[in-house]
């Protein structure tokens, strides 16, 4: 394969990408629009829980969360995944059997990547074997602010080997890159090592997933797809917690990387508070009264 | 060279920022059929995104100690003692005589101390230890009930507004509050009293518009716990009460009378929006008495 220069990625015109935003955010989207676009939101959530307090219990909840969204109103979807900690990655695979869920695990030391590749295989290994359809796994800030783009590379493609037949998403966690430019490069190291996913961040720094930073890289999937014929997957996390934003996401994606895109083989959002706000929206197109936290489970 | 005046466009009051409705309307209230400020004409969704800043402020407010609302309460007094100039011109802008426009903002001086002074005091006076038959110790205690939506006194715009306002928020309460429709102006600076003393924001909102067109929103939002209703259009009052049942959403009237009446200097005001909750708590039984308290 021919050799990348990633210290040549293109620049980011951030007066553009800033011009383009408000554009979109100052559309506005109704009725049936709006409630075709909130079912898909529902169906491409991975809803997350990554806690240091987090227990068998908490993630059998969100297990049953992400199967029965509000039974109350039947006939919406589940969510796209559900996304946890390597270490309960069985007990989500039990839950989830035979839903069409999707187990995604987040792993190679997350959130701040700081550990050996042995040690971020095993990791993945853990997942991997306790049946994740899905891993997530965070890029080494600091060798890409050293300029080593070759050991960022090199460890994607290792880990994208140990993932087997698992989806690799790889969290760039752009509120640690600094500006835009980084995020573009990011991005094509990310795709180019194999990527299946990008992902904006690991929810646990702020600022996490901006609309910004997510249209850079969707220009980006953008024009590896036209270089490559691969279609490479998105997902902003962390941030996102209203159905507004969440729509504008879906525009987006819609006006950059088309139709193709949206369903939740390319599409998701990380989140964990959006889908209750989803359901708060529904239920207030359906009802016509604005909704309480009061009356919608809480994980 | 004569000079053309400004006149003022009054923002409305949302989570500590002034913001323009987002639905980009105006009006303009009139005294002697000449227009004295733009007002925003408010919508529902000014009135969601209000709720939403209540709810968030709600917890934090209900969770300082109660010396400490009372010491923020008497701040906005103090803020509002030093303003009072603004709030006589604008009284008298309204159509009130100066000695009246006055009275009106000493008074409602006077009020906010009034409630201030309340604050660490009323849930003594509302708490009651239970007999009951068994070894229990059984103890009731006022709760604020969350979030409250104000149609806030028609007539007086000032005086009405800060005695409902204060009874509410002493009592741990956030509120979203509609302004008189027709004398708005005061509600607005009161609006940036707050905004300067202390007051957490989205404790209180204050939105400006339409009566009738809001009436129905008020009632049938499930995020409001109770909604207040100052006046006595008999129709508007039915309406909001078959709606708020829909959330089991409690419903107060006041009148739109006289806020100069002493009456309104009641720590019952206070009352009116908390919840009651009683504890049963098991206790070894006591001084031979068989039961408990």
């Amino acid at each position: 394969m021919k050799q990348i220069n990633f210290f040549d990625t293109p620049k980011v015109d951030q007066v553009g990408i800033n011009d383009r935003i408000s554009r979109i955010t100052s559309r506005s989207i109704k009725d049936e629009a709006k409630m075709q676009g909130l079912y898909m939101i529902l169906n491409m959530i991975d809803l997350t829980t990554l806690e240091g307090a987090d227990t068998e219990d908490k993630v059998k909840h969100i297990c049953y969360k992400a199967m029965h969204l509000h039974d109350e109103y039947p006939g919406l979807p589940t969510t796209a995944a559900v996304c946890v900690y390597p270490n309960f990655v069985k007990t989500a695979v039990n839950e989830l059997k035979g839903s069409g869920v999707k187990v995604a695990s987040v792993a190679t030391a997350f959130p701040s990547g700081q550990s050996s590749l042995e040690a971020k295989l095993a990791d993945v290994k853990l997942a991997v074997e306790n049946g994740a359809d899905e891993v997530d796994m965070v890029l080494s800030r600091g060798k890409f602010h050293s300029g080593d783009y070759q050991f960022v590379y090199d460890e994607i493609v290792q880990i994208k080997k140990a993932c087997g037949k698992a989806r690799l998403k790889v969290i760039l966690e752009t509120g640690e890159l600094g500006n835009l430019d980084n995020v573009r490069r990011a991005s094509d190291i990310a795709m180019h090592a194999g990527a299946d996913f990008i992902k904006t961040s690991t929810g646990k720094i702020s600022p996490a997933a901006t609309l910004p930073v997510t249209l850079v890289m969707l220009e980006a999937i953008k024009d590896y797809y036209y270089q490559t014929g691969r279609m490479v997957g998105m997902k902003p996390a962390g941030g996102i917690s209203n159905s507004k934003l969440a729509l504008q996401y879906l525009l987006m994606v819609k006006e950059t990387l088309g139709g193709k895109w949206l369903n939740n083989t390319y599409f998701r959002f990380g989140a964990s508070s959006l889908a209750n706000d989803v359901l708060m929206q529904i239920m207030k197109q359906k009802t016509g009264n604005y909704q309480s936290k009061d009356y919608f489970s809480k994980d | 060279m004569s000079r053309i005046e400004v006149l003022k466009t009054y923002k409305i009051y949302i989570g500590g920022q002034f913001p323009r409705t987002e639905s980009g309307r105006f009006y303009q209230p009139k005294v002697n059929k000449k227009a004295i400020a733009n007002m925003c004409q408010s919508s529902r969704k000014d009135f969601r995104n209000a709720v939403v800043a209540a709810r968030k402020a709600q917890g934090g407010w209900a969770n300082k100690t109660t010396y400490n609302r009372s010491q923020i309460l008497y701040r906005i007094a103090e803020v509002l003692e030093g303003r009072k100039a603004q709030f006589v011109e604008e009284l008298m802008l309204q159509g009130t005589t100066e000695n009246a426009a006055k009275e009106e903002v000493n008074l409602s001086i006077d009020r906010m101390i009034y409630y201030a002074g309340w604050c660490d005091k009323f849930v003594q006076l509302y708490s009651t230890v239970n007999p009951v038959s068994g070894s229990y110790f059984n103890f009731s205690v006022p709760e604020p009930t969350g979030v409250v939506a104000v149609f806030a006194p028609e007539q007086s715009g000032l005086l009405g507004l800060v005695t409902q306002v204060c009874s509410i928020i002493a009592g741990g309460n956030a509120c979203v509050v509609l302004a008189s429709e027709s004398k708005p102006l005061c509600a607005i600076t009161f609006a940036e009293v707050m905004a300067t003393s202390d007051v957490p924001g989205g404790v209180v909102n204050i939105l400006t518009g339409n009566r009738a067109e809001l009436l129905t929103f008020f009632a049938s939002h499930m995020d409001v716990n109770t909604t207040l209703y100052c006046g006595d259009d008999k129709a508007a009052i039915k309406t909001i009460q078959e709606i708020a049942v829909e959330s089991m959403k409690r419903v107060r009237v006041r009148e739109d009378g006289d806020y100069f009446d002493a009456k309104h200097e009641n720590p019952y005001y206070i009352f009116d929006f908390q919840e009651t909750k009683t504890t049963w708590h098991p206790i070894e039984k006591i001084a031979g008495a068989g039961s408990g308290y």
